[in-house]
C-alpha cells in the first residue's frame, strides 16, 4: 500500500518510534514530513531516527480552567538535527519551561495515537524515545 | 531572512503601475455587533455603500475580489447577491491579508483594460451569527488540517502569536509593558472614532493585569471578536478624477507568504513583511520615512511591533522601544492604526480591508476628530494565518503621484 508521509510518520509514532526525514541529496533533515526536500527539491526523502535531543526555541503557557486539566505548555523545539517542531514540555510546571532549555523527546500514547512529547534533558537520558 | 535582489527587481518592474489606479470608493457596515445579520448581508451592504461613495452604480462593477473563512467558493454567491457580471474575478484566500493581496492583481487587470471598476469586499458576522467563530474554528480543523500542531492543542491563533512574542522578548528584551503600549495607543485612537467598538479608558496596568490567555499575552493583547464589513472600489486614475471623491492612488503593493503553520516559520521575530514591505516600497519609490501614517494589522500587540520593524520604521529588535511613551498614540511621533485597529475598533475575523478604508478616510481628510494634520501617504499592512502571509500597500493622495 502506498503511504503518505503523514500516514507513515503517524504509523511509526503509533508503534512507539519517532522518525523524521532526511534528504538523500543535500543530507539536510526535514520536518514536517513531506514529499520533496524543501531545500533542494529532491525526492524521495528517507526516514531516520533523530537523537530526540533539542532546545526550546519558544514557549507559552496556555490558560485552561483547573477542572479541565489546568494550564499547559505549548513549545517550539529545535531538534539537534536542525528542524523545528511544535510539542509540549511536560514533567515540569508549564511556567518553568524556558527558551534555551535542553529537552529530550519521548513517544507517548494519547487516545490510542503516538505523540512526541518532551521533558527536560538530564545526563542519564537515553536517545530516541527509549525512556530512561 | 534576507530578500533576494530578484524580488526587489521584480517589484521595480511594477513601477509603471505606480499611481495609475485609484481607490474611488470606500465604506464599512455593521462594525461591532450586528445581531440578526449574516456574512453576506453585511458584505452586500458595505459593497453597496462603497459603490455609492464612489458615485457609481452596482452595474458599473465589472471586477470582483473577495474571500471568506467559511466558504472556498465565496466569489460565486457574492456575484449572485450583487447581481454583477464581472470580467475579472479574484478569490485568493491568504487569510486576513487577502484584501490587500487583492490590490496588485486588480491594478494589473484595470491597467490592462480587462475591467473598469473592481470591488474588493468582505463581511463577517462572526460575533453574532449562529455559525460563529467557535463553529468556524471547529470546522477548519477538518477543512484546513494542521496535523503537526493540532495534537498539542495550541489555541490558535493566539498561541502562535504568544510564541512569537516570547521569542521577541527573549532575543531583544522586549517587555510586556512595551506590548501593552500598543494596546493603549490603539485605545487612544479608538476613543476618537465613533465607529470603534471599545472606547472605555485603558491603561498599561489594565493590559498587564488582564486575564492571561497564552503567556506572555493577556486578553487585552488580543484583537476584538466583532461583526463587520468593508469594501473599496478601484478604477483607473483618469476616471477616478471625475468621480465623487478625491482619488486615493495605489503607489505600491506586494504580497509574501513563507509558511502556514507557526512551527514552520523560519524565524519567529522576522515576518514575511520584511519581503512584502521592501517590495511595495520599491514599487512606490518611497520608504517608511516618507509615510504620514501606518495602518498595521494588529491582531495581537506583538504584530504592530513586528511590522514596524519589518516595514523599516525601526531596526529589528527596536520595535518595543519605538512604541514606548505613547509614540504611536494620538500626538505621538508616528500615527499608527488611527481607527483604533483590530485591538479596539473592529476585527471580524479578517481585518485587512479596514487598514485600507481607514487610510482612505485619512488621506481624503474625512477622519473627523482623529484627522491627521498631514495625511498625504499611508502604508497599509495585512497579516494572514498565524504570521503566515503578509501584504503591503502604499497609498497616496493625487499630489504624490
Amino acid at each position: 500500500m502506498q503511504m503518505s508521509a503523514q500516514t507513515h510518520y503517524q504509523a511509526e509514532l503509533d508503534a512507539g518510534r519517532f522518525c523524521i526525514q532526511q534528504c538523500p541529496q543535500c543530507s539536510k533533515h526535514v520536518f514536517t514530513p513531506r514529499e520533496l526536500c524543501p531545500h533542494c527539491g529532491a525526492s524521495p526523502l528517507k526516514w531516520v531516527r533523530p537523537s530526540g535531543l533539542g532546545v526550546v526555541y519558544s514557549t507559552s503557557t496556555i490558560a485552561r480552567k483547573p477542572d479541565a486539566g489546568g494550564d499547559y505548555n505549548v513549545a517550539l523545539i529545535d531538534l539537534d538535527e536542525g528542524v523545528r517542531m511544535m510539542s509540549r514540555v511536560e514533567d515540569v510546571p508549564p511556567d518553568a519551561v524556558h527558551i534555551g532549555q535542553r529537552v529530550q523527546a519521548r513517544v507517548a500514547q494519547r487516545d490510542g495515537r503516538g505523540l512526541v512529547l518532551f521533558h527536560p534533558a538530564n545526563a542519564d537520558t537515553k536517545v530516541n524515545g527509549s525512556a530512561a | 531572512m534576507s530578500i533576494p535582489q530578484s524580488h526587489l527587481d521584480a517589484a521595480k518592474a511594477n513601477r509603471h503601475l505606480r499611481g495609475r489606479i485609484a481607490i474611488a470608493g470606500a465604506a464599512t457596515y455593521g462594525c461591532g455587533e450586528s445581531p440578526g445579520m449574516d456574512d453576506m448581508t453585511l458584505l452586500v451592504r458595505a459593497a453597496h455603500a462603497a459603490v455609492a461613495d464612489a458615485g457609481l452604480s452596482m452595474q458599473d462593477i465589472d471586477g470582483l475580489a473577495t474571500c471568506s473563512v467559511n466558504s472556498g467558493m465565496w466569489t460565486m454567491p457574492v456575484i449572485e447577491h450583487l447581481g454583477i457580471n464581472p470580467t475579472y474575478v479574484d478569490g485568493t484566500m491568504v487569510g486576513g491579508s487577502s484584501f490587500i493581496a487583492h490590490l496588485l492583481p486588480a491594478v494589473r487587470a484595470l491597467d490592462a483594460g480587462q475591467c473598469n471598476a473592481v470591488l474588493i469586499c468582505y463581511g463577517s458576522a462572526q460575533r453574532s451569527a449562529a455559525f460563529g467563530r467557535k463553529e468556524s474554528t471547529a470546522a477548519r480543523r477538518f477543512m484546513d488540517p494542521q496535523p503537526y500542531e493540532h495534537p498539542f492543542e495550541p489555541v490558535l491563533p493566539v498561541t502562535a502569536y504568544a510564541l512569537a512574542a516570547a521569542r521577541h522578548m527573549h532575543e531583544f528584551g522586549t517587555t510586556r509593558e512595551q506590548l501593552a503600549e500598543v494596546a493603549v495607543a490603539a485605545r487612544g485612537w479608538a476613543q476618537q472614532n465613533p465607529e470603534a467598538f471599545m472606547r472605555d479608558p485603558l491603561s498599561i496596568d489594565d493590559v498587564l493585569k488582564s486575564r492571561r490567555v497564552a503567556s506572555p499575552l493577556g486578553v487585552r493583547d488580543c484583537c476584538l471578536v466583532t461583526d463587520g464589513a468593508g469594501a473599496i472600489v478601484l478604477t483607473r486614475a483618469d476616471r477616478a478624477r471625475d468621480l465623487k471623491q478625491p482619488p486615493i492612488h495605489v503607489l505600491g503593493s506586494a504580497t509574501a507568504c513563507w509558511n502556514r503553520q507557526i512551527s514552520c516559520m523560519p524565524d519567529l521575530t522576522t515576518t514575511a513583511a520584511a519581503q512584502s514591505g521592501p517590495q511595495a516600497f520599491a514599487m512606490a519609490g518611497l520608504s517608511a520615512k516618507d509615510m504620514d501614517m501606518a495602518q498595521l494589522y494588529d491582531a495581537f500587540t506583538i504584530n504592530t511591533i513586528l511590522f514596524l520593524e519589518d516595514l523599516g520604521f525601526c531596526k529589528k529588535g527596536e520595535g518595543g522601544a519605538f512604541v514606548q511613551n505613547g509614540a504611536i498614540a494620538p500626538g505621538g511621533r508616528l500615527a499608527v492604526n488611527t481607527n483604533g485597529g483590530g485591538l479596539s475598533c473592529v476585527h471580524p475575523g479578517m481585518y485587512g480591508i479596514f487598514t485600507l478604508i481607514e487610510a482612505v478616510r485619512q488621506l481624503r481628510g474625512q477622519a473627523g476628530q482623529r484627522q491627521l494634520t498631514r495625511a498625504r501617504t499611508a502604508v497599509c499592512h495585512g497579516n494572514g494565518g498565524t504570521l503566515s502571509s503578509q501584504a503591503t500597500a502604499i497609498l497616496g493622495t493625487a499630489d504624490t503621484v
